[in-house]
């Protein structure tokens, strides 16, 4: 653990909170642009569209006691950062009297899941054909084939996720092409749940997975190269060192390092690009409800997700900031 | 920190004692026949194609490097002195290649046939390099055990344990004046000196018959300069290795090798014993060169003033320095001179000693 000084977990941990910190002030600001009274003005919308709230009063009621809208602005906003802290944002407007962070809870699992699996997969594929594409001990023939798997990068995730359905559901009818599980099996922690759960990830993930890849195979095969005309390469080669041990210690070892930071920067865009594939799969997770939300005026639940991927994002980044350190030696020195 | 220092001025003082001119020693063995080769090089040709015509780096170049020796290999910059270091190791980048020549290690493998599993069981063994920028040749995610603990582990059988290699390893550290805790430090957390030290303790790891060091102290200050050239002589009189040394610091050759070399545009043009290169110099080049070493006390005008003034593509027949050369002949222009023993031990390729033979 000799990177991880007390100085740098505070300065990591200080970008943590501030990203938060910075994401949930907009989310405060944007709604109170508008004038008038927000709660009101979003249920009056609404309701011009016709759309059906019912016990309208009573919700503007319990809204106004419990994060008091009728108080100064400085009031309500310590009430609204210390209420979004604690996980209590308030109930959804569309499916009162739900609380929308219950609401999340249910999607989130499901999102982190599929996101999780399939960035590290999209990761270390990409890498892995990245690093020997570049690699001169690369078989030929293997190295021939290897750009053939970067053929989808240049297609838009959802474009490539309505394809899969086409091919792989309705043409072959191999995998389903909507929702996270069939409502035959019974949900828990039995193998006939997780097998049905896996196979329903399996599209959606590899529309992530294909379209992610080709970017980490192209940085890497950069990284490599350079690596590869490095000092430090050519006396590993002089030293009689195999070839394995000059790609994964010497080339991959160090080729790997930029590209940790890059994960660190996409994840963002990653888990934006994510909401649109999950919707195209009709995929329980937070981003099929992101676009409920948008189509039920829900404005609430609307920023209770904003709220969720912002900090989840920033988990995300915090982790890799706090890992880094551990495989680059020189990142922060140890002083005593 | 203090510790290190410490370190570096023991040994400075040691070199201090120590130090004698190339000129003051007395000769290496009266002729060369009586010494074991440990690396013969035949008529080496290096090239490098480029897409009108090729590179020759290195043309037709021969010579001996000895048991025990320090051999210079001088000349200026481009010459080809990295590139023929490379093709003994086989290490060149493309597009460089060996177009010629044989290079016999201990009078039996010629390592331009060797290939694959061979070739890898032969380097770092039997010749091991100390690089030129030794900033970059340490890997920088690597402890420095580790990167000197997998060169013997990739050589020697059966495999030593764990603390077999730390034994090693401290004890190489001892032969170079490094201290123990380098042991588990990064190479960012080492000074150039203790960096290029690491590079000489990791090159006799495994006692090669044969260094190759390729100007090794060039990015070091001058005290540390002097520490790593005492480290070199040290390892060569302690433990009997052959270093090919490269370097165009005259002032630092004249005290380390027995032997030098002088190249210029991929040629060979003359190698004697160090006392008489410095001394009785005879290729007209060589006498530039030795004549253009500023010292201290006066100061003297440049005469070697111009480079290369040929195309490396294009060599002009003939002799190689004709362009340069104040005492160029009608015969220069034509017939290439052959490096030819003119006096004992001293080799060298001009036609003004053609009588000589
Ligand atoms: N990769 C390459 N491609 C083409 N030509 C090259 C390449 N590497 C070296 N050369 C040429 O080969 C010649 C010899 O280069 P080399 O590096 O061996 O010189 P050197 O004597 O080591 O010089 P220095 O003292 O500057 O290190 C130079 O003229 C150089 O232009
Ligand atoms: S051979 Fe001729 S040109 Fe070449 S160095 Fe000798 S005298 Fe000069
Ligand atoms: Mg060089």
């Amino acid at each position: 653990m000799r990177g991880l000084t007390g100085k740098y977990l505070l300065k990591r941990f200080g970008m943590f909170v501030l990203t938060i910190w910075l994401g949930m002030t907009i989310i405060f600001i944007i709604p109170r642009l508008a004038v008038g009274d927000p709660t009101s003005a979003l249920l009056g919308r609404l309701m011009s569209k016709g759309g059906n709230v019912e016990n309208s009063a009573e919700l503007i009621a319990r809204w106004k006691d419990r994060f008091g809208l009728d108080q100064p602005l400085h009031i309500q906003y310590v009430r609204y950062l210390y209420n979004t802290i604690t996980f209590n944002q308030g109930y959804s407007l569309s499916a009162f009297p739900a609380t929308v962070d219950d609401l999340i809870q249910r999607t989130l699992p499901w999102t982190i899941g599929l996101l999780v699996v399939a960035t590290l997969i999209s990761f270390v594929l990409g890498n892995a054909i990245g690093a020997l594409m570049a690699w001169r001990g690369t078989p030929r023939p293997v190295k021939s084939l290897l750009p053939f798997s970067l053929v989808f990068t240049s297609i838009p995730a959802f474009m490539l996720g309505i394809l899969l359905i086409w091919v792989f559901s309705l043409t072959l009818n191999l995998l389903p092409y909507a929702g996270g599980f069939d409502r035959k099996v019974s949900p828990g922690w039995n193998p006939e749940f997780i097998l049905n759960v896996a196979r329903h990830a399996i599209l959606p993930a590899l529309a992530v997975v294909l379209v992610r890849m080709g970017s980490w195979a192209l940085g890497m095969r950069g990284m490599m190269i350079t690596a590869d005309g490095e000092d430090y390469m050519v006396m590993a080669q002089a030293k009689g060192l195999s070839s394995g041990r000059r790609f994964w210690k010497y080339g991959v070892r160090n080729a790997i390092l930029p590209q940790v930071t890059a994960l660190g920067v996409a994840i963002g865009s990653i888990a934006g690009g994510f909401i649109i594939v999950e919707q195209i799969f009709s995929y329980p997770g937070i981003g099929s409800q992101l676009f409920r939300a948008i189509q039920d005026n829900d404005y609430t639940l609307l920023q209770g997700i904003v709220f969720y991927i912002i900090v989840g994002v920033a988990i995300a980044v915090l982790i890799l900031d706090l890992t880094y350190p551990l495989i680059d030696p020189r990142i922060s020195l140890k002083k005593n | 920190m203090s510790e290190e220092l410490n370190q570096g001025l023991g040994t400075a003082n040691r070199a201090g004692n120590r130090e004698q001119t190339a000129a003051e020693r007395p000769p290496v063995s009266p002729n060369g026949l009586d010494k074991e080769v440990v690396l013969a090089i035949r008529n080496l040709s290096v090239v490098y194609p480029t897409r009108e015509a090729s590179i020759v780096a290195v043309n037709d170049v021969s010579f001996n490097i000895f048991k025990g020796e320090l051999l210079g290999l001088i000349g200026e910059s481009g010459c080809g002195k990295t590139t023929t270091a490379m093709a003994i190791l086989r290490l060149l980048q493309p597009p460089g290649m060996i177009a010629g020549g044989e290079i016999i290690l201990a009078g039996k493998t010629d390592l331009v046939k060797l290939e694959g599993a061979q070739l890898q069981a032969v380097r770092w063994r039997d010749v091991a390099l100390i690089p030129q920028g030794a900033m970059n040749s340490l890997n920088p995610v690597m402890r420095v055990h580790e990167q000197i603990g997998d060169a013997i582990d990739a050589h020697v059988t059966p495999r030593m344990s764990r603390d077999e290699i730390k034994q090693r390893i401290l004890t190489l550290f001892g032969l170079v004046g490094l201290p123990a805790r380098t042991f588990d430090l990064y190479p960012h957390e080492l000074s150039g000196g203790m960096k290029q030290r690491v590079c000489i303790a990791m090159a006799i790891a495994l006692n090669p018959a044969l260094v190759v060091a390729d100007e090794p102290t060039s990015a070091l200050d001058v005290i540390v300069q002097r520490i790593v050239a005492q480290n070199l002589l040290d390892i060569k009189n302690r433990l009997g290795v052959s270093i090919l040394l490269i370097g165009h610091d005259m002032g630092l050759m004249a005290q380390l090798a027995d032997r030098m070399a002088v190249m210029y545009a991929g040629n060979m043009v003359e190698i004697a014993p160090a006392r008489t290169i410095l001394t009785e110099p005879l290729h007209p080049y060589t006498q530039l060169l030795i004549e253009a070493v500023p010292t201290i006390k006066t100061r003297k005008p440049l005469k070697l003033t111009e480079g290369l003034t040929h195309d490396l593509r294009y060599p002009p027949p003939g002799c190689i320095f004709q362009s340069r050369c104040p005492l160029v002949m009608e015969v220069c222009r034509r017939v290439r001179p052959p490096l030819k023993e003119t006096k004992p031990q001293h080799q060298v390729a001009c036609h003004l000693y053609d009588a000589l033979q």
